[in-house]
């Protein structure tokens, strides 16, 4: 499903005194298949914009098209839409309500109407997608530890079988090898299910490593789009806007002040681990 | 002995059924022995469910040992007598700043802990002063704590600890809800605390990177001391914190796998600039004249 928003515009408080633009001429496209890398500082419409991408938020101004039809059209299937597009809160664990782990991952598509069956078999298969170990599952979603709970929390978004996963900063809060074991499911997701994926997240050593295409919002418009490496590149700006750039940016841009010949759009620690190996060692690869 | 100190401290969680009968005991914390120095900055890694939270909450007595002992400023956590003084000591911050504010307007808010411990309000106003001004939020002190941006609300919450005039704050997780900016904003707070005020810091944290600056590097896992040193000492060893689920900071991270390539680079590397001051010297042999060290 390509997603498309064309002029979209969000207003708090249209017409009254307390009028905030929380969006702005907002205009992007993404294709089917792509891992999106959403990021700015709080308050910078991050969350207004994901809240229009599955309809529970309707734009003040401009549209919001899936696969080229208006979701606020007249006759649009909203809660349809919203079973192809998976929206995973921040702190999902939240939300979790269930007696056990399976039951909550089992709500999502029950109430879609599902045979029995096919709820189940949809509920296992997220949970083995998410890797939560099946002596979990008659377990109480309380007894677990942050990041099993979050991964519940995402299999009964994925039990729906979404087409496009948005999924806002689902790492806050975990430790670092929960950060990458959820990130790296993601990512696999992504792979497997050939699903879309925005990820909305605080981290720039993150979406530096998974996304495809980054997209900065800042004060309500989007300040810029395109690769990470392109986008880190604006990492003065970026800084102006409260954010940051990995820190492998900046050791790459200050090595580049004194004149060694590093790429400038290395954003990873592998890259600048190569890219540093070339130059001093020469001959080991072949070079 | 130190400001905190802890002696064959073991806490367990523990479940029981209707009847009062114990179903299930959950040792979070198995004897840990710490000691912490007053005036010094001491952060505390670990993974989600080692038990780093327990042990923030046993030091201001929201939680009592199990067995063994805490004592804050030389008094034990288990006298209930001592229980009000010793909150007064060691101040707490916790992740999320919403659920910590109360107050309709920052002084309030800030003014909220002296005027429940019964100080005159001659002296709230001027702990609130200076509560505001230490962490550089005096210029919002009439304005709404719903106005202000995340890193901003955990201030006027470290505020408001700090006019209780504690000699340690326990910070868990302060940074976890915040955008970098406000993660800044927190840390540099924090330091500027511990350098000019003297307070003692623990923090708690997930981010590798915010705990370069502090004196001692703490890491437990299943509720024991797993490691313990400098920032750099404990960086150094980036194999072992892998193996506590934790991490390093990028630059770290970098250096060490530089290392490993056979580039002569020391362990431990915990900024930019000492991972250049290595690097340069090796590319101006490699380029002369190009780089320039």
């Amino acid at each position: 499903m390509s997603i498309k928003a064309e002029h979209l515009t969000y207003v708090y408080g249209q017409g009254t005194a307390f009028e905030q633009y929380a969006l702005r001429d907002v205009n992007f496209e993404i294709p089917h298949g792509q891992f999106v890398g959403l990021i700015g500082h709080t308050g910078s419409g991050k969350s207004t914009l994901i809240q229009h991408l599955n309809g529970l938020m309707k734009p003040t101004g401009g549209t919001v098209c899936y696969d080229g039809t208006d979701i606020h059209g007249e006759g649009y299937n909203l809660k349809e839409l919203r079973s192809k597009v998976g929206l995973v809160f921040q702190y999902p664990e939240h939300q979790l309500f269930e007696i056990d782990v399976f039951s909550d991952v089992c709500f999502g598509p029950r109430n879609l109407g599902l045979e029995k069956d096919e709820v189940e078999e949809r509920a296992k298969a997220a949970l083995e997608q998410v890797g939560l170990e099946e002596k979990y599952w008659k377990q109480s979603p309380f007894e677990l530890s942050g990041g099993q709970k979050r991964r519940v929390a995402i299999a009964g978004v994925l039990a729906m079988n979404p087409k496009v996963l948005i999924l806002d900063e689902p790492t806050a809060g975990l430790d670092p090898k929960g950060r990458d074991e959820i990130l790296d499911e993601i990512s696999q997701l992504h792979d497997d299910r050939k699903m879309s994926i925005i990820l909305v997240s605080h981290s720039m050593e993150d979406v530096a490593r998974y996304a495809d295409r980054l997209m900065v919002m800042n004060h309500g418009e989007k300040a810029f789009d395109g690769p990470p490496r392109e986008v880190f590149g604006h990492y003065r700006e970026l800084e102006s806007m409260g954010l940051a750039a990995p820190q492998v940016t900046y050791i790459v841009h200050g090595l580049r002040e004194h004149g060694v010949p590093l790429d400038s759009s290395i954003t990873t620690v592998e890259e600048a681990r190569d890219a540093i190996v070339n130059l001093l060692k020469p001959g080991k690869d072949g070079i | 002995m130190g400001i905190i100190r802890t002696s064959r401290l073991i806490f367990d969680y523990i479940r029981r059924d209707e009847e009062e009968n114990v179903e299930e005991v959950n040792r979070a914390i198995d004897n840990l022995n710490v000691d912490i120095e007053k005036g010094s900055f001491v952060a505390v890694l670990g993974h989600n469910g080692s038990g780093k939270s327990t042990f923030a909450k046993q030091l201001n007595g929201i939680l009592t040992p199990t067995e063994g002992t805490v004592w804050v400023s030389g008094m034990d956590t288990s006298d209930e007598n001592s229980i009000w003084e010793i909150r007064k000591r060691a101040g707490m911050v916790f992740q999320n700043p919403d659920n910590q504010i109360i107050g309709n307007v920052v002084e309030e808010d800030v003014g909220f802990g002296p005027e429940n411990m019964g100080v005159p309000p001659e002296d709230i106003w001027r702990r609130v002063d200076e509560s505001l001004k230490a962490v550089g939020m005096t210029a919002y002190r009439y304005k709404s704590p719903n106005k202000l941006s995340g890193g901003q609300k955990q201030r006027v919450a470290i505020a408001g600890v700090m006019a209780m005039r504690p000699e340690c704050i326990v910070l868990d997780e302060p940074t976890a809800m915040l955008d970098p900016n406000g993660r800044k904003e927190v840390i540099k707070t924090v330091r500027e605390l511990n350098r000019r005020e003297g307070i003692t810091v623990l923090l708690i944290t997930h981010y590798m990177e915010e705990v370069i600056f502090a004196d001692r590097v703490i890491v437990m896992d299943d509720g024991r001391l797993v490691m313990d040193g400098t920032p750099r000492e404990i960086f150094s060893r980036v194999e072992e914190l892998k193996s506590y689920r934790l991490d390093v900071p990028q630059v770290t991270e970098l250096a060490h796998e530089l290392k490993q390539t056979g580039i002569p680079v020391p362990a431990g590397i915990l900024t930019k600039e000492e991972l250049m001051k290595c690097l340069l010297p090796l590319f101006a042999e490699r380029f002369p004249g190009k780089v320039t060290e």
